[in-house]
């Protein structure tokens, strides 16, 4: 009886005859508010997002319109394939990211478990891939502004000016990769118990949209750093 | 987009949602759309690469090809795998927001560059002027090393001449 009367108290009388559902914050009226309340919290956080990587994005820009025969230089030293592989793996992990968004909100765990491990198996071979390509480039000093070697007498000069912008561009995405697999793997945590269904995914959700600009930005990132003549 | 509304009206009658409940609660796209955009994706990452072995001549040809290759990607990633394109209309206005401020952080850069001297960072020792000229090219600069046996030892000497002259 008091057990009753201190939840009609703390809820109002609407919530009676219904189960309350501890997801929905006693601040929302829905779900589908306070999802799209969420939403609108993530999509302003990627605006920042695209604004930091796009102060990099202008920087290269004017860098390799001042020095243009030392970007077409430098970029011959990036593996093409290594590039065209990582973006390969990338896309890849975007489709399986929506996907395991696309099961949560059937609450199908098994399957969304399954995509949420694809992604990160994705995430990790990039990774990986990430590091042999870093792994040559400190073998062969090809290092940001003054740490930067000197190939061979006579190469054209100031090659530092874009490693500098290759190591920041592709170091503060593979942060983000980084990030991104300690998100996906926090999901497959919470997943295990059930917790996501359709009138609750706010994390996966959000969760796949980080993961897509990481991807976006790669999108940009690859043409830009592997592809310029 | 038939099969959408189709799918969408099913799942309407089933549940007896209002429209507006029912909007997020249920899903856009599907496996389908997914897998189309993705091979969409492959492909065009198969054609930038493709494209960046032929010279199309000039320089920018190719960047602006590349970018252009690299926006339509970015669009079908945000549209469908961002869900944009079925989401309120609040998302794609945050998005397409930072994106304005962005292009006019490019622009005014690009305008900057290209209507005076770059400004070199202070570590760059080889200057990319045409002829390896230290400094601004100044009038009496040409003549100077032109008298001296070695270039290199003309260079220091010309340097602190050139550099009152423009003041």
């Amino acid at each position: 009886m008091n057990q009753s009367l201190t939840d009609v108290d703390s809820h109002g009388e609407h919530h009676a005859d219904h189960s309350h559902d501890s997801r929905l914050q006693h601040h929302f009226a829905t779900f589908e508010q306070q999802f799209d309340a969420a939403k609108l919290g993530m999509w302003l956080f990627l605006g920042t997002e695209i604004l930091m990587f796009g102060g990099l994005f202008v920087g290269f820009a004017l860098q390799q319109a001042a020095h243009p025969e030392a970007f077409v230089a430098a970029h011959h030293h990036l593996d093409k394939k290594m590039g065209a592989l990582n973006t390969v793996v990338l896309l890849l992990s975007s489709f399986t990211m929506v996907m395991a968004v696309h099961k949560a909100k059937q609450a199908k765990r098994a399957a969304m478990t399954a995509y949420l491990l694809v992604t990160l198996a994705c995430a990790g071979t990039f990774m990986v891939v990430k590091f042999f390509e870093y792994q040559h480039k400190f073998h062969e000093g090809l290092l940001p502004g003054a740490f930067y070697k000197v190939q061979h007498i006579g190469e054209v000069p100031n090659q530092f000016i874009f490693f500098s912008f290759y190591f920041m561009m592709t170091g503060l995405h593979g942060i983000h990769v980084l990030i991104g697999m300690i998100l996906i793997t926090w999901l497959v945590i919470k997943g295990r118990t059930g917790a996501f269904d359709g009138k609750w995914y706010t994390p996966v959700d959000l969760v796949g949209l980080y993961w897509h600009l990481v991807d976006l930005i790669w999108i940009y990132l690859f043409p830009l750093l592997y592809l310029i003549t | 987009m038939a099969t959408h509304t189709a799918h969408s009206e099913h799942l309407d009658t089933s549940h007896a949602h209002t429209h507006a409940a029912n909007d997020d609660g249920h899903e856009h796209g599907g496996p389908k759309v997914y897998a189309a955009v993705l091979a969409a994706l492959l492909l065009l990452t198969v054609i930038t690469v493709g494209a960046s072995y032929i010279d199309f001549g000039g320089g920018m040809t190719n960047v602006v090809i590349a970018m252009f290759i690299a926006s339509i990607k970015g669009s079908l990633v945000a549209l469908f795998f961002m869900h944009l394109r079925w989401d309120k209309p609040m998302s794609a206005i945050v998005f397409c927001v930072s994106l304005f401020f962005l292009a006019l952080f490019l622009i005014g850069c690009y305008t900057d560059l290209a209507t005076r001297e770059p400004a070199e960072p202070l570590n760059i020792k080889t200057k990319h002027a045409p002829g390896g000229q230290f400094g601004p090219p100044a009038p009496g600069a040409a003549g100077a090393p032109a008298g001296q046996p070695a270039p290199g030892a003309a260079a220091p000497a010309g340097t602190p001449q050139a550099a009152p002259a423009k003041h």
